[in-house]
């Protein structure tokens, strides 16, 4: 950021200074020079801190993690790496443990992601009226979205509770038995979805909303004259015209479910949260990352479930382009 | 719009909505409709049907909360009887002092208040920066530097967290705050967000003009940019203090309990140190406290920021 102060001028000492006002013709080179200087290089000045920091902290470990994965290293001795080739690859790729984490990875996933969304659309479109007391509502809905992991997973670890729990008096209440939600694995894995559910949908209704109020009014009521009842005008005009915005929000939930760590963890109330259950039968990959690297001690192998994980998100966005090409194909 | 369209509002809608609503859009929200394209949002009168669903949504986000308060203020017998209680009880104030104690939150809010406050300020301060050159500064690059932004936030920072844990454990931060902050420095989001506050609400002609006085860039940055992006740049920030509070990964990772952040002193609660649920409960509605007073003072705001910043996300 130096380039765009005012330096010293370097020239001989018998030359006047530049004036304020830069009369002098040296005065007037030098503030051309400067200027030029200023303007060919304040944008990189003023962009160089992101990408420094970026490149640091971000960039150099994210390589330098394939590299890590390539050895044995233990979290005693970090700075000894022995070098071992792809064994840590070979022995994820038949550990039990690596598929039913990356299979709760995808069903959680799923059942926390889709819920959230279509909760989300019609939170929005609710939202989208003229309202009494719409910044009330608006509000309320963010709410969850300032409360952290720790606090919502505690409360709702709390609710869940088998004997205790108020979701269990209130199923109790209209004739359901009374459910396990610790140890039953698919009850487990919705407790934990409700979680995130919880969390995120205002925040992704807000998102839509905020594509919904772009959307030009002719087209609805373009709609309206060829007779398109409210909920037809809602599929055909509502959610095509935030459609990039549907995108962004299942890209950025995408990436949210592969990183599922404090819910789960939290939830299994100590010992059981790293391995996700007393039969991991909520263990996702970032829980099997933390495992390995700061429970078994070895980071290399840590690095590997790095890697896997950085390989679903790929065969996560390959496949929505696919499925993308093919809708769009077929509308 | 045109005036063909008026016969169709009156065929279909009941005529006073349009008008009306038009009326709201234009003069009222000056600054607010930013990113609003004119004439847009459908905006029928909600029924008692959206008024019904929206009161069941907002007793969904909210009752965790209230119920957060109730558990805290009541004694552990109580809480784990059922049914459980729904009003509040005597003892809220007993449980958050012994809380504070046991999950040592007073050392851990601490903490999270300088992580947040300076990873907040840097990230306003250097995501103005950049989102201003990014719309208003020509620079050879330009284009695919601003691509490369975005992409970076596809990049979970699970991926390198392994050699991030290694690089902490070589400067010697392992267990320290710098640790949790200088990776979280910049953020992709921000300047992204900047950027299209800055494109549209700041005047090519203004920069001229201040290149024809002669300022340089830093000079107009300071005493153009800056007064105009007040309102984003404040938005931004508590926004980014909501994430840097609540981030919980990577300080549970390089943070151990003789030093936590709130959301890593939680999970002691958790995780059985202490078995009393309304102290639980207690240490949740403490941790979230800081965050729920700012959500009431200035919810509107962070809404309003969190809607601008979507629309072309």
């Amino acid at each position: 950021m130096a380039i765009s102060t005012s330096t010293p001028p370097d020239g001989a000492p018998g030359h006047t200074l530049p004036a304020g006002d830069g009369t002098g013709e040296d005065g007037l080179r030098r503030r051309t020079l400067l200027h030029r200087l200023d303007v060919r290089g304040a944008p990189y000045a003023f962009v160089a801190p992101f990408f420094v920091v970026f490149a640091a902290f971000s960039f150099y470990p994210l390589v330098y993690t394939s590299w890590i994965s390539l050895h044995r290293v233990e979290l005693s001795t970090l700075n000894v790496m022995e070098w071992v080739g792809f064994d840590n690859y070979t022995a994820l790729w038949d550990d039990d443990r690596f598929w039913n984490a990356l299979i709760n990875t995808i069903t959680i996933g799923v059942l926390s992601t889709v819920p959230q969304l279509m909760m989300a659309l019609g939170l929005a479109h609710l939202l989208n009226y003229q309202l009494r007391g719409s910044t009330f509502f608006r509000v309320a809905a963010l709410t969850p979205y300032a409360t952290s992991v720790g606090a919502a997973a505690l409360v709702f670890t709390m609710l869940f509770e088998r004997d205790f729990g108020m979701i269990n008096w209130m199923l109790s209440l209209v004739g359901v038995d009374t459910i396990d939600w610790e140890n039953n694995k698919w009850a487990a894995q919705t407790a934990i979805s409700t979680i995130v559910i919880w969390r995120w949908t205002g925040y992704n209704a807000l998102l839509y909303l905020a594509a919904m109020q772009a959307i030009p009014r002719d087209r609805y009521e373009a709609a309206a004259i060829d007779g398109a009842s409210r909920w037809q005008q809602f599929l055909k005009v509502t959610v095509p015209g935030i459609r990039s915005t549907i995108v962004f929000t299942i890209v950025l939930s995408t990436i949210g479910a592969t990183q599922l760590f404090g819910e789960p963890l939290i939830f299994g109330q100590g010992p059981n949260g790293i391995t996700g259950g007393a039969d991991n039968q909520y263990q996702t990959l970032g829980l099997l990352l933390y495992e390995e690297g700061w429970k078994n001690y070895q980071m290399g192998r840590a690095a590997t479930v790095a890697w896997a994980m950085f390989l679903l998100l790929i065969a996560v966005f390959v496949v929505q382009q696919v499925v993308r090409r093919v809708l769009a194909r077929r509308a | 719009m045109t005036t063909d369209s008026i016969p169709v509002r009156t065929a279909d809608a009941p005529p006073r909505t349009a008008p009306k609503s038009r009326r709201n859009t234009a003069p009222g929200g000056q600054g607010r409709r930013l990113f609003r394209h004119p004439g847009a949002g459908r905006q029928h009168h909600a029924g008692p049907v959206a008024y019904i669903l929206l009161g069941i949504a907002a007793l969904f986000s909210l009752f965790p909360l209230y119920w957060t308060m109730v558990a805290a203020s009541t004694d552990n017998t109580r809480v784990t009887q059922t049914p459980p209680p729904f009003l509040p009880g005597p003892h809220l104030l007993d449980n958050l002092a012994k809380a504070w104690q046991d999950a040592a939150l007073g050392k851990a809010m601490l903490n999270s208040l300088i992580v947040a406050g300076v990873i907040s300020l840097s990230t306003v301060l250097f995501a103005t920066l950049a989102g201003f050159a990014f719309a208003k500064l020509r620079f050879k690059g330009r284009n695919i530097l601003l691509m490369l932004v975005i992409g970076t936030m596809m990049v979970p920072p699970q991926l390198g967290v392994v050699p991030l844990f290694m690089m902490m454990a070589e400067l010697g931060w392992g267990q320290k705050l710098p640790a949790v902050i200088f990776p979280t420095l910049v953020s992709a989001v921000g300047v992204f967000f900047m950027r299209q506050y800055l494109t549209e609400a700041l005047p090519d002609e203004l920069v001229e003009a201040g290149r024809v006085d002669g300022a340089h860039s830093l000079r107009i940055f300071w005493s153009i940019v800056l007064p105009i992006a007040r309102a984003p740049m404040a938005v931004l920030f508590m926004i980014t203090f909501v994430h840097a509070w609540n981030d919980f990964f990577w300080p549970f990772i390089v943070l151990d309990m003789t030093n936590p952040t709130v959301p890593v002193a939680l999970t002691q609660l958790s995780a059985g140190y202490v078995r009393d649920q309304s102290l639980i409960m207690a240490g949740a509605l403490l941790g979230t406290l800081p965050l729920l007073v700012m959500f009431v003072v200035f919810g509107r705001q962070i809404v309003g920021g969190i809607m601008q910043g979507a629309v072309k996300g």
